[in-house]
């Protein structure tokens, strides 16, 4: 098969996936199974272009060219694939830990939740996919509409309004601040293509650059770069699934892409590394990663704390970007994998304790290791990825983390990283020790919760193992990341 | 005789004569065969005479054979050929849309004059694109006006007569301020043939008396366009009138209107004349930004849906303006495109209120509560039709504000460029507010599902799909409104 044929089933399984899961809506087994069945192929698909990858040919393909000169094409680059690669195995997971969480937890309007999933994967796999600007702001947009029935999925006032604003702060940036950089790019460069080396002028005024970096960075609303987060506390009152698979990877991650992806091919990462408002925008980035720690760390309920401490590590990978060396781009870019993984598990054992003891704040944890063993582990794991201690994934993006922060000769910033792991340390760690070692209030506290519905408690082990197996075979994952620049 | 030869005319004249038809033939229905028909013609000869200009560049037909200065000339250039087809194709979508929803909407005895008023709008319009004589567009304006107002004065809510009678005094003071204008550039000229005022102005251009003609053109011009803040009659016109003419009104008249100021500016006192000795690009410039932002703040607060597309198209007609303000090569792209896109645009969207209307009376937001599962297609080509609106990429509404900001950006006009995208925003609430109540809220009452005729759908979604295509495809649009931006460039700088 060629590869452009890999190209059109990457986006065609999704949304064939969506048309099955509507027809199939009064049979709530077989629907459940056409999402599986989807996302088992589309990571096949996936895997396959993957094992016969070769950097050094890209190969594009244009769908349409509405304009002279600007087109909406596909090609597929080394980072593209670890994004699509990452997003794609993570799909049929968390429609597995979906079955398990959505039944147990009695929601309406299953059909149109799955049918969203599936159109969101289609926007993710589109901008994985994108090979200039402008179709990557038209998946980016798309990724925002058809994930917004997720995020009011519950239909009460407090979801219609974090509908509100998830989409006020997300389509806000996107277009006042994404749109008018893309239509600026396009002024200065000519083009939107993405190329290796990036397509601006160097000669171009360097205020004038660092502006439209500081546009970019800004108007990628999805990496949460403070003051622009408000939106991903807010997404939380979605199910769990959703917050984990769209707004722990799918959504967030397209944020950093988007911005690593311009870093990348738009800028070139030598041009970034002379601006100063590249330095500024780190040091923003690094106040973000110190304030949403100490936000999380103060924060009871438990989703919200990961939202923090997600919006907290998003900001790594913008750090990495911005410090504008090509160990900062390898860093970043496995990053996107290693937190993926990391971040996923917790969020599915956030919504496991949910579905099974009906407990949403950390305060009310104490003791219920004993009763949900398997779940708490997977938490301590996965904590442990995060905060980048050997032997889990995370170890390795936060090493070459602290290595682009000293090739950048950044010391403030290699602290600020020291100091967060730290805090890390502090509010996620000492949850499953909290669960595991702390007494309950009363003997039968606890009574009667058991673990979460075997297909959830599946999902959990998978991404688990996950967050171990990242470590040990990191190799093909820093192939691609270190082929990028 | 070849016909084809004669269609500058024919064009005019088939709904001319149409109209009187429809009074004649009395009964509802064949009156809207006639229509249908005459739309339909109307639509086929703007495409034969877009085909005719690939070969020259200006028809000029001489009226019974007088030559022009001296006989009445109709003249289409490519920018006339986009009008016309828009005004064709408009039509025949409305009046294909009309035969359900007028029998729903206007009482039966008054229906074949719908349609008759209907054409006398569409002969107004037509007459006024053609037309290379300025006096004869004075006299098309007031055929279209005239009926205009009897058509807003049909829509089955009271306030309709209201809002029919402060539009007429408005147009009327709009019309004579036109005809002053005329008068005054007649007495210095001695001509009204366009063509030849245009050579003829020059000489006297420094004369008060022309400066006061511009100033009474440019001011009976921008009130029928609804230029802020001459927009006072726009929105309850919009909002009260039958739906089919809502629709018609905000993809044709001010389009209209429009075209005919930038010839008045560009045609006929020139681009430097006109934006440029006088400060009349300024002016556009900070109209048409207030008005952008006005327009879509008040449409943001009102509980009428159709009120609310009003205020939008407000905004709308302001990023023509400014687009127009900027005097530039780019900026007349923008703007003609907008005006193509646009015309597209508000027109579904006001045809998904046609048939929310057919099952309600009027438009009313509270209404929509629950429209997303009830009537799931219309709703459909609403969101369209407002992400559209939005400028989100795929659809027509994208590629006017690309070329838009391209403009404003190639002129560095850096807070316009950020003030049009903050206008994106503002239709981002104005449109979801709409797709909140109708896809969140529960709906307050039960009505009986309405099959909703297969006409009304079909044309709602005929121009639901022209909003995707053209925003996929420009190839059309963008060639057509390049030719018109040349030759309009030809003449006037």
């Amino acid at each position: 098969m060629s590869i452009q044929a890999h190209y059109l089933l990457m986006l065609l399984i999704p949304l064939l996936t969506a048309a099955g899961v509507v027809s199939l809506r009064r049979y709530p087994n077989l629907r459940e199974a056409i999402t599986l069945l989807g996302g088992g192929l589309l990571f096949s698909v996936v895997a396959s272009l993957a094992a016969t990858f070769d950097p050094a040919q890209p190969v594009t393909m244009t769908l349409l060219q509405p304009m002279q000169g600007i087109s909406l094409a596909l090609r597929l680059e080394p980072l593209g694939l670890l994004f699509a690669l990452v997003a794609s195995f993570l799909w049929p997971v968390t429609s597995l830990y979906a079955i398990g969480y959505m039944r147990a937890h009695h929601e309406k309007n299953q059909t149109r939740f799955y049918t969203a999933f599936a159109v969101s994967i289609f926007a993710t796999m589109l901008i994985t996919l994108s090979a200039n600007l402008l179709t990557l702001f038209l998946a980016y947009e798309m990724l925002t509409l058809f994930t917004l029935p997720l995020v009011t999925h519950a239909g009460t006032k407090q979801a219609r309004r974090a509908g509100w604003v998830y989409l006020g702060i997300l389509m806000g940036t996107s277009i006042g601040f994404l749109l008018l950089a893309i239509v600026w790019t396009w002024a200065l460069a000519g083009t939107l293509e993405f190329t290796p080396g990036g397509i601006l002028n160097h000669e171009t005024d360097g205020a004038l650059l660092g502006a439209l970096l500081v546009l970019y960075v800004f108007g990628t609303g999805k990496a949460a770069l403070m003051p622009f987060h408000r939106w991903l506390p807010a997404a939380m009152v979605a199910p769990t699934p959703v917050s984990a698979l769209l707004h722990a990877v799918a959504v967030v991650k397209a944020g950093v892409f988007t911005i690593l992806k311009v870093v990348v091919y738009v800028f070139g990462v030598d041009l970034v590394g002379t601006l100063d408002s590249a330095y500024w925008l780190s040091l923003l980035a690094g106040f973000t990663i110190i304030s949403a720690s100490v936000v999380a760390m103060s924060l009871d309920n438990l989703k919200a704390r990961l939202a923090y401490s997600t919006i907290s590590q998003l900001s790594y990978i913008i750090l990495a970007a911005m410090l504008g060396v090509s160990s900062g781009i390898i860093a970043g870019s496995l990053h996107i994998a290693m937190h993926a993984f990391a971040k996923i598990t917790l969020f599915f054992c956030a919504g496991a304790i949910l579905v099974a003891a009906h407990k949403t704040r950390v305060s009310e944890l104490n003791g219920i290791g004993r009763s949900m063993p398997l779940t708490m582990t997977a938490f301590l794991i996965a904590a442990l990825s995060v905060v980048g201690l050997p032997p889990f994934g995370g170890s390795w993006s936060k090493w070459w983390l602290l290595q682009a922060t000293l090739d950048a000769h950044n010391s403030l910033l290699l602290l600020v990283l020291l100091v967060s792991s730290l805090l890390n340390l502090f509010y996620l760690v000492s949850i499953p020790l909290r669960a595991f070692f702390a007494a309950p209030a009363d003997e039968a506290y606890n009574q009667g919760v058991r673990e979460a519905p075997l297909p959830s408690l599946i999902a959990i082990i998978i991404t688990m193992t996950g967050c171990l197996l990242l470590f040990l075979l990191v190799e093909p994952l820093w192939n691609l990341a270190s082929g990028i620049v | 005789m070849d016909l084809s030869a004669q269609l500058p005319a024919l064009i005019v004249i088939a709904p001319l004569l149409a109209a009187p038809l429809c009074v004649l033939v009395g009964n509802p229905r064949l009156a809207w065969g006639v229509a249908l028909l005459t739309s339909v013609f109307c639509f086929a000869a703007a495409l034969g005479l877009l085909q005719m200009l690939q070969h020259v560049d200006v028809l000029s037909y001489s009226m019974g054979g007088w030559a022009p200065p001296l006989g009445i000339e109709l003249r289409i250039d490519a920018l006339g050929a986009l009008l016309l087809l828009l005004l064709g194709g408009s039509s025949v979508v409305v009046t294909l849309f009309a035969l359900r929803s007028v029998e729903h909407e206007v009482a039966l005895e008054r229906q074949a004059l719908f349609y008759t008023a209907l054409m006398l709008v569409l002969a107004g319009l037509i007459g006024i694109t053609v037309t290379g004589d300025i006096f004869n567009i004075f006299v098309f304006l007031e055929i279209s006006s005239l009926s205009t107002y009897a058509l807003i004065s049909l829509g089955r809510d009271r306030r309709a007569l209201f809002a029919s009678f402060r539009y007429l005094v408005m147009g009327t003071i709009g019309a004579t301020f036109i005809l002053i204008g005329i008068g005054f550039m007649y007495v210095m000229t001695g001509t009204l043939n366009l063509q030849d005022l245009a050579e003829r102005l020059p000489a006297v251009a420094d004369t008060r008396a022309i400066r006061a003609a511009f100033a009474f053109l440019t001011i009976g011009l921008g009130l029928k366009a609804a230029m802020f803040p001459l927009h006072i009659w726009l929105p309850n016109a919009y909002a009260y009138s039958p739906s089919v003419v809502s629709a018609f009104l905000a993809s044709t008249a001010t389009k209209v209107a429009i075209y005919v100021l930038v010839r008045v500016l560009l045609s006929l006192y020139g681009a430097h004349f006109s934006l440029g000795e006088l400060p009349f690009d300024k002016l556009l410039l900070v109209l048409g930004s207030v008005g952008i932002v006005a327009g879509s703040l008040v449409a943001i607060f009102q509980s009428n849906v159709k009120r609310m597309l009003a205020y939008s198209s407000i905004a709308q007609v302001g990023y023509i303006l400014l687009a127009i303000g900027l005097a530039s090569q780019p900026g007349f792209t923008a703007a003609l495109l907008h005006l193509f896109n646009h015309a597209i645009i508000k027109g579904s969207l006001f045809l998904a209120l046609g048939v929310v209307s057919f099952r309600f009376t009027g438009a009313k937001l509270a209404d929509m509560a629950g429209l997303g599962k009830t009537m799931p297609w219309t709703m459909a080509a609403f969101v369209v039709g407002g992400l559209s609106l939005i400028g989100v990429p795929a659809t027509a509404g994208f590629i006017s504000k690309w070329y838009l900001v391209i403009a404003l950006i190639d002129a560095s006009l850096w807070p316009l460029a950020i003030l049009v995208l903050f206008g994106s925003l503002l239709a981002v609430v104005y449109i979801g507010r709409v797709i909140e109540v109708a896809y969140y809220r529960q709906p307050a009452r039960d009505l009986p599902r309405k099959q909703i005729p297969i006409t009304m759908v079909g044309s709602l979604w005929l121009l639901t799909l022209g909003n995707v295509y053209f925003g996929l495809n420009t190839e059309f649009s963008l060639g057509l409104v390049s030719l018109a931006v040349s030759s309009l460039m030809g003449v006037g700088v």
